[in-house]
């Protein structure tokens, strides 16, 4: 099975930061298939669109799958409102995940706001050999750092405002520590002006950087051609699709 | 078990369901979900004689029950698809319509005379993309041009032609009547309506396009008006689309003159839609002691 989709129990919901859920989905199937990087499309009721939200944890054995949003607008409000105990519908696992390094010795996970949550599965492939730096607008929007703690990595925090941890973008931490050098890997989620000047800080140092994109999306599977994003394969431009394609793309294939 | 059977243009469905073209690629990645000999027939995304890219992102946006699309017919072009799609689809028991679109009349015929030397079923013609700026609707919106690019495309083919209207015109029903003068086999009606979205917090279209092609459930009573329109019109067979989104709009869409129903963006909310509606569309007919789908076609009573 690559993805399937039907109607799966929430086992936990929680609030987590102001407009941000938690929930925790029973769909033994589709952990099982998971990737980290990989997103689900849910169906949002009264919607005519899915609404493609990122996989922030794989759990194999239990057969779960957590994911952290953030209301956005009205498809997501309607998510919200899900509780515990009722069905979710999702067509899921989808897209290209990230690529994990095996024998990495140190990889430095970025997010940014909510593109946060798509790194957790990856903190706990990596436990200490990962920094993850994520970057909120002020303290109370800070989400998932105790889980990244609870995954052995290293904690870097940054605000907008100055209200926890550096004053400052993500991209400050990243440039000190890609240029002490030793970094095999880094993967990144988050707004478009930080991916872009993440991917422009590991160009300079040549280390292998992944990011995560988003965009307005239909199908989900690659058959709508919906979700363009402007990538070089080849040297040639080509539109890839975020959700087949992507929504991984290695740094140096996108076209800012 | 109803006989869901239909045939249009000496083509036999098995059913009269149908994936309206771009919202089903290729058929690939929903073969994922169920297999495609379930299905009536696959109408393909629609394809030119040479890739193109389409438009830039973003270019699909939720609307009040529906949704808008500016896509700009991104498709590899024909020879890709006759060589790389086209055998994977042939070895499925299904109608195949493929999808052609031009910048010019003869840019479609030549497209349309390469899929004269394949095995596909039937052409249908795109006259009505609203996300192109060359040919597309613009051929779909003039009487004389849509009669135009269809008689050189039926100058490229003895397939099976389909022509697909536009409902963005003042008189669909002169278009149809054009197109079927200009040796058009069957017409295939509504494309999507053209739309807009504006993000007030921004004052930027949410469309990268600015406008797009608005379908979905909003659009149905659209659709069932137009089909009734044509089908009352023109002596050729109406294949109805535009906002299906059950087994119920499909019958009304029947009763209102087509011959077969496409479905489109009633996938993206449920990617298994096309398979249950025609479940839905059997047990109607059986509840109502209906043998054949065949005889709902164009039995509305109208006043």
């Amino acid at each position: 099975m690559k993805y399937t989709q039907g109607s799966y129990i929430i086992t936990e919901k929680m609030a987590i930061a102001r407009n941000i859920y938690s929930f925790t989905i029973s769909c033994p199937e589709v952990a099982e298939a998971a990737v980290p990087g990989q997103f689900v499309h849910i169906r949002a009721k009264g919607f005519t669109l899915r609404r493609p939200i990122s996989i922030c944890g794989i759990d194999k054995e239990k057969g779960t799958l957590r994911i952290v949003f953030e209301i956005r607008g009205q498809g997501t409000e309607e998510i919200a409102k899900l509780n515990k105990g009722d069905l979710i519908d999702m067509l899921a696992p989808l897209g290209h995940g990230f690529t994990v390094k095996h024998g990495a010795e140190k990889v430095i996970l970025i997010g940014g706001g909510i593109g946060t949550p798509p790194m957790l599965p990856l903190a706990k492939i990596y436990g200490e050999k990962a920094a993850v730096i994520s970057g909120f607008r002020n303290s109370s929007a800070a989400i998932l750092q105790d889980d990244f703690k609870a995954a052995g990595a290293e904690v870097i925090l940054c605000t907008d405002d100055g209200s926890a941890g550096i004053h400052g973008f993500v991209t400050q931490p990243l440039k000190e520590l890609a240029e002490k050098g030793g970094i095999s890997a880094v993967y990144a989620c988050g707004p478009m002006p930080m991916l872009k000047g993440v991917a422009a800080i590991c160009k300079e140092n040549g280390i292998f950087c992944e990011i995560s994109l988003e965009e307005r999306m239909a199908c989900g599977i690659g058959a709508c051609l919906g979700c363009a994003c402007r990538t070089k394969r080849n040297d040639e431009e080509y539109f890839a699709h975020v959700c087949k394609d992507g929504p991984v793309f290695n740094a140096e294939e996108v076209l800012w | 078990m109803a006989d869901l059977s239909v045939n249009v243009c000496g083509i036999d469905f098995k059913n009269p369901i149908i994936p309206a073209s771009g919202v089903f690629g290729y058929g690939r990645e929903y073969e994922e979900l169920f297999p495609l000999n379930k299905l009536g027939g696959i109408a393909t995304k629609g394809t030119t004689l040479h890739l193109r890219t389409g438009n830039l992102a973003p270019r699909i946006a939720e609307t009040p029950s529906g949704m808008l699309n500016s896509v700009g017919l991104q498709n590899p072009g024909i020879d890709h698809f006759i060589d790389t799609e086209l055998p994977n689809l042939l070895t499925k028991d299904l109608v195949i319509l493929a999808n052609i679109a031009g910048a010019t009349p003869e840019e479609c015929a030549e497209v349309a005379a390469k899929l004269d030397a394949t095995d596909v079923h039937m052409i249908e013609l795109n006259i009505s993309c609203p996300n192109v700026k060359q040919g597309g609707a613009a051929f779909g919106t003039s009487c004389d041009m849509a009669a135009e690019v269809t008689r050189k495309v039926r100058e490229a083919t003895k397939k099976p032609l389909v022509v697909k209207l536009s409902p963005n015109v003042t008189s669909i029903t002169d278009i149809a009547k054009s197109v079927e003068a200009a040796g058009a086999d069957a017409v295939s009606l509504i494309n999507t309506l053209l739309g807009m979205r504006i993000d007030i917090n921004t004052g930027r279209p949410i469309l990268r396009n600015n406008v797009g092609g608005m379908s979905g459930p909003a659009v149905f009573p659209i659709a069932v008006r137009m089909v009734w329109q044509v089908a009352n019109a023109v002596n050729i067979p109406v294949i109805g689309m535009g906002g299906v989104s059950s087994g119920r709009d499909a019958i009304e869409l029947m009763m209102a003159g087509a011959s077969a129903v496409q479905v489109g963006a009633a996938i993206f909310t449920d990617p298994y839609a096309p398979v249950k509606i025609i479940d839905e569309m059997n047990e109607f007919l059986d509840s109502k002691g209906i043998k054949s789908v065949k005889d709902i076609i164009g039995t509305v009573k109208p006043w």
